[in-house]
């Protein structure tokens, strides 16, 4: 296939990975920020190949795995109504809220539909315009921009049926907190490929003058991988700490300006707080006050339940890098994806999934 | 109904009174259904359809089909209800003889869709030489079914040699799918969600019983067993057979057959074609050796010109069942709980 073969080609794997095998002195500890680029790693074996020469920290890049508990009961609560459909992607459905998930609550008898775009949710409230529609917006950058066009159509057409959860998050704040954290591992980044499209990675240049950690943007082919993670360790093995951008293909510096400008229309910068994480400074994106009518918590004056939080899941020590999935108490035993006990065993991005999922091997 | 047929706004529909044993039932039977599968077993109109006497042991088999919407790219539910039945039963060693078909509609239901549905399945009948011998109709009201649910009952004549069965895989032996996988799933998943892929993906809903006449007529005593790789797609097939023979079996992804959109769509959305539904794609294990040749048998068929060897029996190492990837990692493939959800971004 056309722009995937040709970046999942062996023989050039094979000597990207001798490569690095001649480069590196030591083991050097990286995080690749995006859910996505942690199953390509494990599911094409590059993090067990790279044992001993490198370790992967799987970071927080997954939006659905960092949504505020309170955020999916708010959600169930919205859905159990009689007058709302709850417009959510896919793989929101599964993860656990304090009271059950999505999917629970749908077997309950709620009323939710699986979109696949924003813009499906406001296509589903001109349908039904006897019902609210609400859409779970969940996402990083790269979903922000459709759901400020999905608003941006609402207002348009006067839909006062249409509404948002939103739980947007950023994710460079989120970087920032973990190396500022006293117990930080991280030595360099593989920056998320999909959110440097949208934001260009510019304002990457900043975090790595501050901090002194080498950023590479990569994408989430196996080479692409691969070049990433031998461009950060030339870097660390020559003491440098250098923004480079290895998806060029994709990605420019200065992003995609007209989504910029539709997210920066619509929405303003939050306090969020992150699953695991608590509350992150600047980590989420909120409704600005003329388009707050669109949010869900607005109007619909649902009795806020206090969140019932069980601590077992370990998963802000594994997005840290303190923990491997293998190495979790609860892996396979009492967490597995029919009965987790948190997001990143059931997200189709989170790292306990990709560990259960292609693990075996790479837990060795 | 999220159907993409379009249906006159004054279509007749099916109403309650259809399904209530008067003359209207009568009428919707005998004008419409017998009508569409005009046969003599069926003419008679008996409480049970009275069958003459076979040769060998009988296979009986039973399906319900409710698939939304009722037509898609490449097939509707009725080509599925026959073909369906008809793989069900060839896969099994048997020579598929009469089908029953139970029709459960929603009231409301338009009598055109009712009659293209018929038409369909009077055709998949003839095409694989099944008779459709018994039937029974029930209307449900407005909104207790999805527009049409199908149930039939197939028996055919078991011939041999009937492959022995999953339990008698040995070390060695090969692994192959007759076609493209995943096809079906993602046809569906294009037309309910409503995509907007053009040209839209084709279901693999087809017969499988010549393949299986020609595979057993040539190389009958090599093939240890068949199945074809309905809901779960491949993946559920080779859990199965891992555990009815204690082995791993181990596909190489690079050998897997895709179709070009059923790949992209899958890459787009985060769902692995190895889990998703056929429905005229079967997975065959053949003895040590023989799995070239009967690729070639099946490659000179045009229901199969996509068959592959896509893997080997192996005797039971890191999991049942195993994937080697494209860059060489030999990983298990995992058994999924439920239907794969889409992803996010």
């Amino acid at each position: 296939m056309k722009y995937l073969d040709e970046y999942r080609d062996p023989e050039a794997a094979r000597l990207l990975l001798d490569e690095i095998r001649r480069v590196s002195t030591r083991c050097w500890t990286l995080m690749e920020v995006c859910g996505g680029q942690t199953h390509s790693l494990l599911r094409h074996g590059i993090a067990a190949e790279l044992e001993g020469m490198v370790e992967l920290i799987h970071g927080p890049g997954c939006p659905v795995c960092v949504t505020d508990q309170e955020a999916i009961d708010f959600a169930c609560q919205l859905a159990q109504r009689d007058d709302v459909i709850l417009a959510s992607f896919g793989d929101m459905l599964r993860v656990p809220g304090s009271r059950g998930s999505l999917l629970d609550a749908r077997t309950a008898g709620a009323r939710i539909q699986i979109v696949y775009s924003p813009l499906d949710a406001v296509q589903l409230a001109r349908k039904h315009p006897e019902k609210q529609v609400v859409f779970f917006a969940v996402g990083f950058e790269t979903t922000a921009p459709a759901t400020a066009l999905a608003v941006k159509q609402a207002d348009r057409d006067q839909l006062d049926n249409f509404s948002l959860i939103v739980s947007h998050v950023r994710v460079q704040p989120a970087m920032e907190s973990l190396v500022q954290a006293p117990d930080n591992r991280v030595q360099a980044f593989l920056a998320a490929g999909h959110v440097c499209t949208v934001m260009g990675y510019e304002s990457y240049e900043s975090f790595v003058k501050q901090y002194r950690l080498p950023v590479v943007v990569a994408g989430f082919e196996p080479l692409d991988l691969l070049e990433g993670i031998l461009a950060c360790v030339k870097q660390l093995e020559a003491y440098e700490a250098r923004l480079e951008n290895r998806y060029a293909r994709t990605v420019q510096a200065a992003g995609n300006q007209p989504a910029q400008d539709l997210v920066r229309e619509i929405y303003q910068i939050c306090d969020r707080g992150w699953r695991g994480f608590g509350v992150i400074p600047e980590g989420g994106l909120e409704l600005r006050t003329e388009y707050r009518r669109f949010d869900a918590r607005t109007r619909f004056a649902a009795s806020a339940l206090p969140v019932i939080h069980v601590d077992e899941c370990r998963s802000f020590d594994v997005m840290t890098g303190h923990l491997k999935p293998p190495d979790c108490p609860h892996f396979r035993k009492s967490c597995n994806p029919e009965s987790p006990l948190g997001a990143p065993m059931v997200s189709s991005e989170g790292a306990c999934a990709a560990y259960y999922r292609y693990g075996m091997t790479a837990s060795r | 109904m999220n159907c993409p047929v379009s249906i006159p706004a004054n279509a007749d529909c099916v109403t309650l009174a259809h399904g209530e044993g008067g003359r209207l039932s009568r009428k919707l039977i005998q004008e419409r259904i017998i009508h569409a599968l005009s046969n003599e077993t069926l003419q008679a109109m008996n409480d049970a359809a009275q069958l003459p006497r076979v040769m060998g042991s009988l296979a009986l088999t039973t399906d319900s089909f409710v698939v939304s919407p009722l037509f898609f790219s490449g097939g509707d539910i009725g080509t599925l209800a026959v073909y369906g039945t008809v793989n069900d039963l060839a896969v099994s060693g048997a020579k598929p003889l009469w089908l029953t078909l139970s029709l459960i509609m929603e009231e409301g239901l338009p009598l055109v869709i009712l009659d293209r549905v018929l038409e369909s399945i009077a055709n998949a009948a003839q095409q694989t030489g099944v008779k459709i011998v018994a039937g029974d109709t029930k209307v449900v009201p407005r909104g207790a079914a999805d527009g049409l649910f199908i149930n039939t009952a197939g028996v055919g004549e078991l011939i041999a040699p009937i492959p022995p069965g999953a339990a008698t895989l040995q070390e060695g032996d090969e692994l192959i799918v007759s076609g493209t996988i995943g096809r079906h799933g993602i046809a569906i998943l294009a037309v309910r969600e409503e995509l907007g892929l053009e040209p839209l993906p084709s279901s693999d809903c087809g017969s499988l019983l010549r393949p299986v006449e020609c595979l057993r007529e040539s190389m009958g005593h090599q093939i240890r067993c068949l199945r074809d790789a309905t809901r779960g797609g491949v993946a559920a097939v080779m859990q199965e057979w891992a555990e009815a023979s204690g082995m791993t079996l181990s596909i190489d992804e690079r050998s897997l057959p895709i179709a070009a959109d059923v790949r992209g769509i899958s890459e787009l959305l985060g769902l692995d074609p190895l889990h998703i539904a056929n429905e005229g794609t079967m997975v065959i294990a053949v003895k040590s050796g023989a799995g070239s040749e009967a690729v070639s048998l099946l490659q000179s068929l045009s229901e199969t010109a996509e068959a592959r060897v896509i893997g080997t029996v192996k005797p039971r190492g890191i999991a049942a069942v195993t994937i080697r990837r494209t860059l060489g990692a030999e990983q298990p493939l995992d058994d999924p709980l439920g239907s794969p959800l889409p992803r996010i971004c």
